[in-house]
């Protein structure tokens, strides 16, 4: 059996070194992609705040039963990912290799269960932009406001879930092609950092688009 | 012998290389290129203001070079090029380390960069945008130029600005030679550390509501269109709120600069290492703050007004605080002047003036009065082309040496300076008096009463183009018959003059001890 040693770069001192240089930069990403759908959930809050009423029954218009679903698919799949970084800290690569797999094809499922909620949405004649049957039935302007933002904040974050998805397959597949031992765990906890935040993110958009439905 | 310069020679070697100082470099000759182009552009402006009416373009051109001039200089030459370009540079060496955290990464930030100004110039070639560089919707989302290409270029762009500031502030972190504190670092280093949070944290904000603007021009989604329900005040805020902090970014490091240049020609220790230091976190922090302050006259409640206006003036108590810490510095030092000495003596003395004039601004009433005239052109400029654009010419002039090992020619140096001076304050104090007459900015046409003192603007204009031009001309013979440049041609004691000029792939001939501080001038210099 071979558990691959990560390679010390000739610029850092040792190993520990190199793994909290490349923890803390995906710290810092994080917070810059925290600020980028900061400027997001400030649009929406400030839209919100124009149209609270429409914003309501548009939020009440959105399948509930879907959005919790993914909620509950995410949240299961950073339960796996979490167990993969002990499984790998505890040396059992194959378990670990499972359960990375695992987690990718939770962020699979999610984004077939959200292309669903769109396709239903546009069969409705939904689409960016105020276009579609729906808004000739509904021609106050914030329905459209409200539409362009929920496929604005949510198309965002899908765009991080596959990013996601695809870094999770090559990591699973890494750990398997190198044989990679406990010395590597901190490479799988990074992307796991990523992940988690993608997980989180979700966490704000389910409420602003699916549970704010009642009024106040 | 063989340094990072000569170890390899292809081309290849370049554009493929890990080595954190040549791509320094590369960030250094693309700015410059840039800094050229959006001098031309500057320059045309002036020239179409030489009369009140039409003198050489159309009206559409002339809010397309306004624009452009504004981009350019601002995302391609003012951001990036003392992080990107001195900080990639000098950083890791100050720091006694072999490079930044990530090398590879770093490359890809040069090509990024690479690819934002391709998108940019694309966008300009060709119907070019005509938005301003602050590219405000309505009007932004529905002009028939080309806005998108540029947009996205400066999208693109900020992924470099990004890249680099969690490079540089992980560099800061794990890279520090043994030994060496937090309290220990070159000054320069806390600027690059300041600069960096900025970048990260502003710089995600700005990208998210350009790419907004994108997807109204291209696809009109009409998100900021009042006409269907859209308000384009959110944009304004979410805007100003990157790009308030980013007129940090563009002077953070150039104090950092300063700090530098100021210790090592008095050979003093600096009047107070800590203040410094402390006072560029007071400025990244409050900046990100006062944001409301370009947005006075867009409709906003008086007591914000004044919050945002008490809060802008915050600033220029860090920023005094520096001020009066280099000059502390320069008194009863052994002072050598010399070419980067003099361009940090016009930094400070366009500093100040720019300074004093933003806290003017920053007062409500005043600003009713001067906002979108010249004087507001005016105030900006003296912060991003007195302040900015002099530390740039100061840092290069300082460390060609280091850089290119080959020493500048001092006359002429000190010659390009005096011009560069005499030309800045010829263009832009006229600016002043015009604004607070009335004129308003990005006009085409302006009244008959205003032409004399814009006629001495343009004048001036020529003297400073000139003296950038005699800047580029003698720095680019003195690689050809400049006099070989010793390791430490300033007797400075930071840690850069320690290894030869120009350094080794590995910045130091062997692994570098530090055992006095990089200010510690009552010690002697050691052997290297
Ligand atoms: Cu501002």
């Amino acid at each position: 059996m071979n558990l691959a040693v990560p390679k010390l770069q000739h610029h850092f001192e040792d190993l520990p070194k190199q793994a909290h240089a490349a923890r803390l930069g995906m710290w810092l990403f994080l917070a810059s992609e925290a600020l980028f759908f900061s400027g997001l959930f400030t649009l929406y809050a400030a839209y919100r705040a124009h149209y609270p009423e429409i914003f309501r029954e548009g939020v009440a218009h959105n399948d509930l039963v879907l959005g919790t679903v993914n909620t509950f698919i995410l949240l299961t799949g950073s339960l796996f990912l979490s167990l993969a970084l002990w499984a790998l800290r505890a040396a059992r690569r194959a378990l670990s290799v499972l359960l990375t797999a695992a987690t990718g094809l939770a962020g699979l499922v999610y984004l077939i269960i959200k292309a669903t909620e769109w396709a239903h949405h546009m069969a409705e004649g939904i689409f960016p932009g105020g276009r579609g049957r729906f808004f000739v039935e509904n021609p106050e302007p914030a329905w459209a406001i409200f539409y362009t933002s929920y496929y604005g904040l949510t198309g965002f974050h899908a765009i991080h879930v596959t990013v996601g998805v695809g870094i999770l397959a090559w990591t699973a597949w890494w750990m398997h092609r190198e044989r990679v031992g406990p010395a590597a765990a901190y490479k799988l906890a990074i992307v796991g950092l990523y992940w988690h935040f993608v997980d989180i993110v979700w966490l704000f958009l389910w409420p602003l688009f699916y549970l704010l439905r009642n009024p106040a | 012998m063989k340094n990072y310069l000569n170890c390899e020679t292809t081309i290849w070697s370049w554009l493929s290389t890990k080595d954190h100082k040549r791509i320094g470099v590369m960030f250094l000759v693309s700015v410059t290129l840039f800094l050229l182009v959006g001098g031309v552009f500057a320059l045309i402006l002036r020239l179409e203001h030489l009369t009140p009416g039409p003198t050489l373009v159309s009206p559409n051109m002339y809010n397309q070079l306004f624009t452009l001039h504004g981009v350019v200089m601002v995302w391609l030459f003012l951001i990036p090029a003392i992080p990107a370009g001195f900080g990639n540079f000098f950083l890791p060496i100050m720091l006694g380390a072999k490079d930044v955290a990530f090398p590879r990464l770093n490359l890809a930030s040069l090509y990024i960069f690479w690819i934002g100004a391709i998108l940019t110039i694309y966008g300009v070639l060709d119907r070019a945008a005509d938005t301003g560089w602050t590219f405000y919707p309505p009007y932004s989302s529905q002009t028939y130029t080309k806005a998108t290409p540029v947009l996205l270029g400066v999208f693109v762009l900020g992924w470099s600005t990004i890249i680099t500031g969690v490079n540089f502030i992980t560099t800061i972190h794990t890279l520090r030679a043994k030994g060496m504190r937090f309290m220990d670092m070159p000054l320069f280093a806390w600027a690059l550390y300041g600069v960096s949070i900025i970048q990260i944290l502003g710089t995600p904000v700005l990208g998210i509501i350009l790419l907004m603007v994108v997807m109204d021009h291209s696809f009109d989604w009409g998100l900021f269109d009042p006409a269907r329900g859209g308000d384009p005040l959110i944009y304004q805020h979410l805007f100003w709120f990157y790009s308030h902090p980013a007129v940090y970014i563009m002077i953070l490091p150039p104090m950092g600069v300063v700090s530098e240049i100021v210790t090592s020609m008095a050979h003093k220790n600096p009047l107070s290492y800590k203040a410094i230091a402390y006072s560029t976190f007071g400025i990244a922090f409050v900046g990100f703050l006062t944001w409301g302050h370009h947005m006075f006259t867009s409709g906003m409640s008086e007591l914000n007004a004044g919050i945002f206006g008490i809060l802008s003036m915050g600033v220029a108590v860090f920023s005094a605080i520096k001020v009066f810490t280099w000059t502390g510095t320069l008194y009863r030092g052994s002072v050598w002047i010399r070419t980067p000495l003099v361009y940090i003596f016009a930094f400070l003395f366009l500093f100040i003036f720019g300074g004093m004039t933003g806290v003017a601004v920053a007062a409500t009433s005043l600003d009713v009065h001067w906002h979108d005239t010249y004087f507001v052109v005016a105030h900006f400029h003296f912060i991003m082309v007195g302040a900015s654009l002099t530390a740039f010419l100061a840092a290069l002039h300082y460390w060609w040496p280091k850089i290119t090992g080959k020493m500048y020619f001092e006359g002429w140096g000190v010659a390009g300076a005096i011009l560069v001076f005499l030309g800045f304050v010829g263009t832009f104090f006229p600016q002043f008096l015009l604004g607070n007459a009335g004129m308003p900015r990005r006009y085409y046409h302006y009244s008959e009463q205003f032409q004399a003192l814009n006629v001495l603007s343009t004048a001036g204009s020529w003297v400073l183009a000139l003296g950038l031009l005699l800047v580029l001309v003698t720095l680019i013979w003195s690689l050809v018959a400049g006099e070989k440049a010793p390791a430490n041609p300033w007797n400075s004691r930071s840690y850069e003059w320690m290894t030869p000029s120009p350094p080794p792939k590995e910045n130091f001939p062997e692994t570098p001890r530090f055992v006095r501080g990089p200010y510690d001038y009552h010690l002697p210099l050691e052997p290297p």
